[in-house]
């Protein structure tokens, strides 16, 4: 079955163990800037939300791509970066309404998550199920419990 | 070098100079990072005798090997200088992001000396260094601080300063970095205001490196999951934050009251960690690389203590809370923020409030001393207004400024001050908890559970469990912990990750990231080579056998009502068998033959 990684921010602490999670496999050493997954922390408010690409279904940055580098994979969906390809024209990371493809100017290349070609390594390192992979079902996509969840222990306190 | 970066920064502020330094691998193998390798540095370099508010004094940041990786829960740095409120070598340990982008930048350790002319702030870019001026910030927040700063250098640098109370030289005021995170204790924030130091920022481009990288992430992962399988670590702390002591405690009466005057709140669960989280929890909260999330991000909405920030920890729910006779749970949380925005250590302001609550009960304080302010146990509004006045030292403000010992000698009864070598005790009753009480008396920063957390064991139960009342036993029990600690402390790892955690794995990560063999035996050796280290630096800073003691109240006034009714503590009973396990002599010096096997003589 295909999977998907779902991004549950409302569980994100800030901790950045996806980031260096993600460095450390990529890159071989740890350097949360390396990394194609953020999780951004606003300090006043207290917020952490990580980003990451989406692999859209009708990728901007694919659509963009005038070589062909950006693509999507045909074996799972994913939309792989492809450097052999790439004149580095930066053209993705613009289409990108995320921003979640991002020029390396001191390596030349883009970053852009490629989900482990198919076992994520942020997923793995998350202690708090902010991101979490699994197979790509309905009820796996499905937001609404845990928002009916709130309403749940809210009803419970009351009655 | 793997784990390290392999390079040291020293700035010095009267000369303005910037220069780098080699971290010697002799000495990495030996005090492996952070507290240890910063205070071997410290030690070497700076006399015992110094005025530790003078330029002489030096202030020392240091990372440990895991610091920037995903060691769990590990991403801590420590700051190291002679401690204005204790005199003692002091070590301050922060977690956040501050560390992991020191080592990013390149710097296992950032040695800073002298004293600059005028307000400055530290601004390190990888290898740029720049010395730049702070007159525009001096008096801010430390989060107003720390938006400034990174408008003018870069939006995702990370911050660590003083506020007010630093640059004012309260002598516990702390270092904060990204806002809520801070080296608490000692004073090392007065350290920095005295020397004009605003601010250190930092972003970095470079590389943490492992020597065998499968080799650490297996390694990794099998503590994670030894963390995240143990019910405090994986459980408790994110659910509740370190706050679920205030219950644990007091249901053991060990919850020091009013003062110590007792150690048994009745209505101590309005502070509780449960209570936190169903009134004012906004969300758990991470430092860099932490798998556990003990930090609170809270919110107050009740009109008189109104706020929005972090905390409070378990110390400063106590501090504020029961040991000021109080149980408001908004109150306690906005004398938190209002310390971090001021920047001050929170145990050490609310222990010194209540010391003048009790001054003023029994009569030696009066309204004319503390400018018509009636400073009773209990009092809710005058606490709060006692964290504000003390971080800008206005009217009696300044007088609590000084700590509880300085305050209390200074109207002629020092026996009133709740501290160990002028630091004032955290929130375990000695008297309930024996083995503490010599954790305390021995410390080589005075009062303070983080440095042999022997309540683990005494109250908790991890890993086993021994009967606090008893005193057998818990000499090695304090050693071990003492020990323990100052290697993890010098790993980069947090405290909390005992709580799933031993030597065993530990010393494992550190093996396959350094690429330096670590057998366990070696790691825990390092740790009490550090302990070591630190006692002959107190002993020529003029400590002696005698002030390894505890406060009179605590070991002839016995525990007045609750479960501990009527014990005290024992420390007579401890203290000789704990010098003689050390390798000590009877008056706390260590021996001869105990300092060659550590590689310590000489120094």
């Amino acid at each position: 079955m295909k999977k998907v990684l779902m991004i549950h921010a409302d569980k994100c602490t800030g901790c950045r163990n996806c980031e260096l999670a993600c460095s450390f496999s990529h890159e071989g050493a740890f350097q949360p800037r390396h990394s194609s997954v953020h999780a951004y922390t606003w300090e006043r408010e207290g917020i952490s939300v990580p980003m990451m690409c989406q692999h859209c279904d009708d990728a901007p940055c694919v659509s963009v791509c005038p070589t062909g580098a950006m693509h999507v994979s045909e074996a799972d969906g994913r939309v792989e970066w492809d450097q052999g390809l790439c004149i580095l024209c930066k053209m993705c990371t613009i289409a990108c309404p995320f921003g979640n493809a991002v020029y390396d100017a001191s390596n030349k290349r883009i970053i852009k998550c490629d989900m482990c070609k198919g076992d994520p390594e942020c997923a793995l390192f998350c202690p708090n199920g902010a991101l979490v992979y699994s197979d790509d079902t309905l009820a796996v996509r499905n937001r609404k419990k845990a928002f009916a969840a709130k309403f749940a222990a809210a009803f419970k306190e009351v009655s | 070098m793997y784990g390290w970066t392999g390079n040291m920064l020293r700035v010095n502020l009267s000369s303005g100079s910037v220069t780098r330094e080699p971290t010697e691998p002799e000495l990495a193998k030996l005090y492996i990072g952070g507290r240890g390798l910063g205070s071997r540095i410290f030690s070497d370099e700076v006399d015992p005798m110094v005025d530790p508010l003078s330029p002489e004094n030096k202030l020392i940041l240091a990372t440990g090997p895991f610091t920037g990786t995903y060691a769990p829960s590990a991403g801590r740095f420590m700051a190291i200088t002679k401690g204005p409120l204790t005199g003692t070598i002091a070590c301050s340990n922060s977690g956040g992001t501050f560390g992991p982008e020191l080592k990013y930048a390149g710097y296992d350790v950032v040695i800073i000396e002298g004293k600059a002319q005028k307000p400055v702030y530290l601004w390190i870019n990888d290898d740029r260094v720049e010395i730049r001026d702070a007159g525009h910030i001096w008096g801010k927040n430390t989060q107003d601080t720390t938006d400034t700063i990174r408008a003018e250098t870069d939006e995702e640098a990370k911050v660590s300063c003083i506020g007010p109370a630093g640059e004012k030289l309260v002598l516990f005021a702390c270092i904060m970095n990204e806002m809520h995170r801070t080296a608490g204790r000692s004073g090392v924030g007065a350290v920095m205001g005295s020397k004009n130091l605003k601010a250190v920022a930092v972003v970095g481009s470079g590389m943490v490196k492992a020597a065998d990288p499968a080799g650490f992430k297996a390694a990794v992962l099998k503590a994670r999951k030894k963390i995240q399988a143990h019910p405090v670590g994986g459980q408790g702390l994110k659910a509740y934050g370190t706050d679920i002591l205030v219950n644990i405690l007091n249901e053991i009466g060990a919850l020091p009251t009013r003062n110590y005057r007792d150690a048994y709140f009745p209505t101590a669960d309005k502070v509780g960690g449960e209570s936190l989280s169903a009134r004012n929890l906004v969300r758990p909260k991470g430092c860099f690389s932490c798998i556990i999330s003990c930090g609170r991000v809270t919110k107050v909405s009740a009109q008189r203590f109104e706020g929005y920030g972090e905390g409070p920890e378990y110390e400063t729910a106590w501090a504020f809370g029961p040991d000021c006779g109080i149980d408001n749970l908004d109150a306690v949380t906005k004398a938190n923020y209002l310390c971090n925005e001021l920047g001050m250590d929170t145990i050490t302001m609310g222990a010194t409030i209540a010391c003048a609550m009790d001054l003023f009960e029994n009569g030696i304080l009066t309204a004319k001393d503390t400018g018509g302010i009636a400073l009773n146990f209990g009092a809710v509004e005058t606490m709060v207004e006692m964290v504000r006045k003390t971080g800008i030292r206005e009217g009696f403000g300044d007088q609590l400024a000084l700590g509880s010992y300085r305050l209390a000698e200074s109207f002629g009864h020092p026996e009133y001050s709740m501290t160990v070598k002028k630091q004032e005790m955290p929130a375990y009753d000695p008297r309930g908890v024996q083995g503490i009480g010599l954790n305390y008396a021995t410390n080589n920063r005075g009062g303070d559970h983080v440095r042999g957390y022997t309540i683990a064991v005494e109250v908790l139960g991890n890993p086993s469990k021994m009967d606090p009342h008893v005193t057998e036993g818990k000499a090695a029990l304090d050693i071990l912990f003492q020990n323990l600690t100052a290697a993890l402390d010098s790993s980069g790892a947090c405290l909390f990750s005992t709580f799933g955690l031993g030597a065993d794995e530990l010393a494992e990560m550190l093996s396959a990231l350094t690429g330096v063999p670590f057998p366990v035996d070696e790691f825990m050796e390092a740790g009490e080579r550090v302990w070591n280290l630190e006692r002959l630096w107190n002993l020529k800073a003029g400590f002696t056998a005698r002030d390894d003691t505890l406060p009179e109240r605590l070991l002839k006034d016995p525990i007045i009502t609750g479960p501990s009714k009527g014990s005290v503590n024992r420390l007579g009973d401890m203290l000789p068998e704990y010098y003689k396990l050390r390798g000590w002599d009877k008056n706390g010096v260590p021996e001869d033959g105990k300092l060659k096997e550590l590689s310590l003589n000489g120094s």
